[in-house]
C-alpha cells in the first residue's frame, strides 16, 4: 500500500513538474497561497472578503442559468420569469438563489467596508486598495439596479422611472440624456433588452477586473490587521513576518468555516424566507409593469435606502440628485479624508469612536426612513442624518491629524 | 506553532473527511443546476396528442404531421401497397419487428390498427434525418429491386412501406410507432394507445 502510494505521489510530482515548466502552476500558488504571509490576528471582521467572492461566484452560475429561461422583452419578461418560478426545473431555487444573493451581496460588502472603517484598512499604502473597492461597490450598485428591472414588475417599472430621470436633472443635457439611456420616450421594450445586455455582460465583467485588481493590490501590500500596524516592520532572520503565518493552510482553513455557517444563514432565507417580508423581493414588484398606474408606495430595495433617503431630504431636483451622488463620491476619497497617524480605532481615541457611531447610526437610520412612507416630521430628521453622514467627513478631515491617539504596539495583539 | 507535535495521521483524517464531505455537499448542490435543462413543466405540456382527419387523405398520400417536435407520418396505402409487403420479407433485417419500438397493440407486417392507415415516427432510427418516400416500384439508383418505400438521404438506409429497415444499412432497426389510436373511423389521435391498451 505505501509502495503503490509513494509511487501515485512521484508521479503527480512529476505532472507537476511538466507543467512547473510550461506554466508557474506553483510559483503562483507559493506566491498567493503558502507563501503569503497574512497577519495572526484577523478576526470575525476579515470574512467578508471571501464570502463576497462566494456571493459573486453564486450569482454568476445562478445568473447563467437564468438567462436560459429569461426572455428580455417587454412582453414576455414577467411571464417568463413566472415560467421560470412555476414551470422550469427547479427554477424557483435558482431565482431565489439569485435573488437572495444580491441582498447577501450588499451585507457582506457594507460589513466588508465598515472593517475598513473600524482598522484605517484604506489608509497608505493601501489607498488603491480602497479605491479599487469603491468601484466594485459602484459596479455592484448599478448591476443590481439593472437587474432589478428585468423581471419587469411595478417595482422594476417605476423603480427604474425614478433613477434613469434623476439624470433628467443635469441642466441641458439632461432630457435628451434620459432619452438615450432608455432608448425611447419612455421606459420600454429597447431599455428592458439593453440593460438586459448591461446586466449580464457588461457589468459582470467590469465587476471581475476590477476584483482582480482588488486582490492583485491587496497581494502587494497584504492585508492590514486589527491593530492597524505593519507586520512587515517586525522580521525574523528568513525575512518572514514575526506575526504573519501562511495563507493557506492558516487562513484557507478560517474561512471555510465562515463559508459554512454563512451557506447555513443564507440557505435558511433562500428556502424559508426569500422574500424577507418584501426588503429582498417587494410585493409591487409581483405585479406587472403598468405604465398607466405607480405604485402607492414606491422606494428602492433595502441597499439603496440610505441614498434614496439623502436624496427625499433635499427640496430642489438638481441639488437632491448631486448631494445623493456626493454621498457615495465623498467615500472615494476616505484614505485623504482620514490623516490620523494611525490606523486602528483601537489607537484612535474616544473622538474617533464618537464620530464613528454617529456615521453608523446616521447610515442605519437613513436607511429606515428611505423605506418610510415620508411625514414632514421624517423629512426633518432625514435632513438630521443627512447632516450627520456628511459631517463625518469634514470632522474626520479636520479632527485626525490632531486627534488624540493612544500609543500603537510594536507586534500586533491577540 | 512548532511542527514537532503534528498528529499527521489525524491531520490526513480531517482533510479527508473535509474533502469528501464537501465533494457530496457541491454534487447535491449541481442537480438543481443539471436538472434545470430538462423538459420544463411548459414543454411537456406542449406535447399533448393530435388529432387527424384520415379520410382527407388520397390512396397513397402521405400526410406529415408534428407530435412532441417529432415528424409523424401518415400513410393511406393502397391494397396493393399492403398486399405486397411481404415480397421484401428477405431483404429485411427484422421483418417481424422483433426489435422494433412500436406498441404491444401493432404487429404483424401492416404494422398498423388498419392496415390501410400506417402511422409512423419518420425519423430515421440511425442519426433521426427523415427519410424520403419513394413509392414507385421499379429500379432505383440505390436499389434494382425496389417495391417502394422510404430512402433516407443522409445515410442511404432504406425501409418499406411498414417501416421495416433492410438489410446492409446503417439504420439498427426499423421506424418507430408512436401510441395512437381511433377516435372513430375519420378521427386518428397521435400520443393515445386505444382504450385498455398499454
Amino acid at each position: 500500500m505505501a509502495k503503490v502510494a509513494s509511487n501515485l505521489s512521484k508521479q503527480a510530482g512529476a505532472l507537476l513538474n511538466w507543467f512547473d515548466d510550461r506554466l508557474p502552476v506553483s510559483a503562483f500558488w507559493n506566491n498567493v497561497m503558502t507563501g503569503y504571509m497574512a497577519p495572526k490576528n484577523f478576526n470575525f471582521w476579515y470574512y467578508m472578503g471571501s464570502l463576497a467572492l462566494l456571493v459573486l461566484v453564486i450569482q454568476i452560475f445562478s445568473g447563467i442559468l437564468l438567462a436560459m429561461h429569461y426572455k428580455p422583452s417587454a412582453a414576455e419578461a414577467f411571464a417568463s420569469v413566472e415560467y421560470i418560478m412555476r414551470d422550469v426545473n427547479w427554477g424557483w431555487l435558482i431565482r431565489y438563489m439569485h435573488t437572495t444573493g444580491a441582498s447577501f451581496f450588499f451585507i457582506l460588502i457594507y460589513l466588508h467596508m465598515f472593517r475598513s472603517l473600524l482598522y484605517g484598512s484604506h489608509k497608505a499604502p493601501r489607498e488603491l486598495l480602497w479605491v479599487f473597492g469603491m468601484f466594485i461597490y459602484v459596479a455592484l450598485m448599478a448591476e443590481a439596479f439593472l437587474g432589478y428591472i428585468l423581471p419587469w414588475g411595478q417595482m422594476s417599472y417605476w423603480g427604474a422611472q425614478v433613477i434613469i430621470n434623476l439624470f433628467g436633472a443635469i441642466p441641458k443635457i439632461g432630457e435628451p440624456l434620459t432619452q438615450w439611456i432608455r432608448g425611447d420616450f419612455f421606459i420600454s421594450d429597447a431599455t428592458l433588452n439593453r440593460f438586459f445586455a448591461l446586466h449580464v455582460i457588461a457589468v459582470p465583467l467590469a465587476l471581475l477586473g476590477l476584483v482582480l485588481l482588488h486582490l492583485v493590490a491587496l497581494r502587494e501590500n497584504g492585508s492590514n490587521n486589527p491593530d492597524g500596524i505593519e507586520i512587515k516592520k517586525n522580521k525574523d532572520a528568513d525575512g518572514k513576518p514575526l506575526d504573519g503565518i501562511p495563507f493557506h493552510p492558516y487562513y484557507t482553513v478560517k474561512d471555510i468555516f465562515g463559508v459554512g455557517m454563512f451557506l447555513i444563514v443564507f440557505s435558511f432565507i433562500l428556502f424559508l424566507w426569500p422574500e424577507a417580508n418584501g426588503l429582498f423581493l417587494e410585493h409591487d414588484n409581483f405585479i406587472p409593469a403598468n405604465p398607466l398606474v405607480t405604485p402607492e408606495h414606491i422606494k428602492p430595495v433595502w441597499y439603496f435606502t440610505p441614498f434614496y433617503a439623502i436624496l427625499k431630504a433635499v427640496p430642489d431636483k438638481l441639488m437632491g440628485v448631486l448631494l445623493m451622488g456626493a454621498s457615495v463620491g465623498i467615500l472615494f476619497f476616505l484614505p485623504w479624508l482620514d490623516r490620523s497617524p494611525v490606523k486602528s480605532i483601537r489607537y484612535k481615541g474616544t473622538w474617533y469612536k464618537v464620530l464613528l457611531t454617529l456615521f453608523t447610526i446616521a447610515f442605519v437610520r437613513l436607511g429606515l426612513l428611505g423605506m418610510a412612507e415620508g411625514t414632514p416630521a421624517q423629512t426633518w430628521e432625514m435632513r438630521v442624518w443627512t447632516l450627520v453622514y456628511f459631517m463625518f467627513f469634514v470632522l474626520l478631515f479636520f479632527m485626525s491629524p490632531g486627534g488624540k491617539t493612544k500609543p500603537e504596539p510594536d507586534r500586533v495583539t491577540h | 506553532m512548532s511542527s514537532d507535535d503534528v498528529n499527521k495521521g489525524r491531520r490526513r483524517f480531517l482533510v479527508a473527511t473535509t474533502t469528501v464531505v464537501g465533494g457530496v455537499g457541491v454534487g447535491f448542490a449541481a442537480v438543481p443546476f443539471i436538472k434545470s435543462w430538462m423538459p420544463s413543466a411548459r414543454a411537456q405540456a406542449i406535447g399533448v396528442p393530435v388529432e387527424v382527419n384520415v379520410q382527407k387523405l388520397k390512396e397513397g398520400q402521405l400526410l406529415k404531421v408534428q407530435w412532441r417536435g417529432q415528424t409523424i407520418g401518415v400513410l393511406r396505402r393502397t391494397d396493393e401497397m399492403v398486399t405486397g409487403l411481404s415480397k421484401v420479407d428477405d431483404f429485411l433485417a427484422d421483418p417481424e419487428s422483433q426489435n422494433a419500438e412500436q406498441p404491444e397493440y401493432i404487429n404483424g407486417e401492416p404494422r398498423a390498427l388498419n392496415p390501410e392507415f400506417l402511422v409512423v415516427n419518420m425519423h430515421c432510427t440511425h442519426l433521426g434525418c427523415v427519410p424520403q418516400m419513394i413509392p414507385q416500384v421499379g429500379p432505383q439508383p440505390f436499389d434494382a429491386n425496389w417495391n417502394g418505400g422510404f430512402y433516407c438521404p443522409c445515410h442511404k438506409s432504406k425501409f418499406d412501406l411498414s417501416g421495416r429497415v433492410f438489410k446492409g444499412v446503417p439504420a439498427p432497426t426499423n421506424l418507430r410507432i408512436p401510441p395512437y389510436s381511433f377516435l372513430d373511423d375519420d378521427t386518428l389521435i397521435i400520443g393515445v394507445s386505444p382504450k385498455g391498451a398499454v
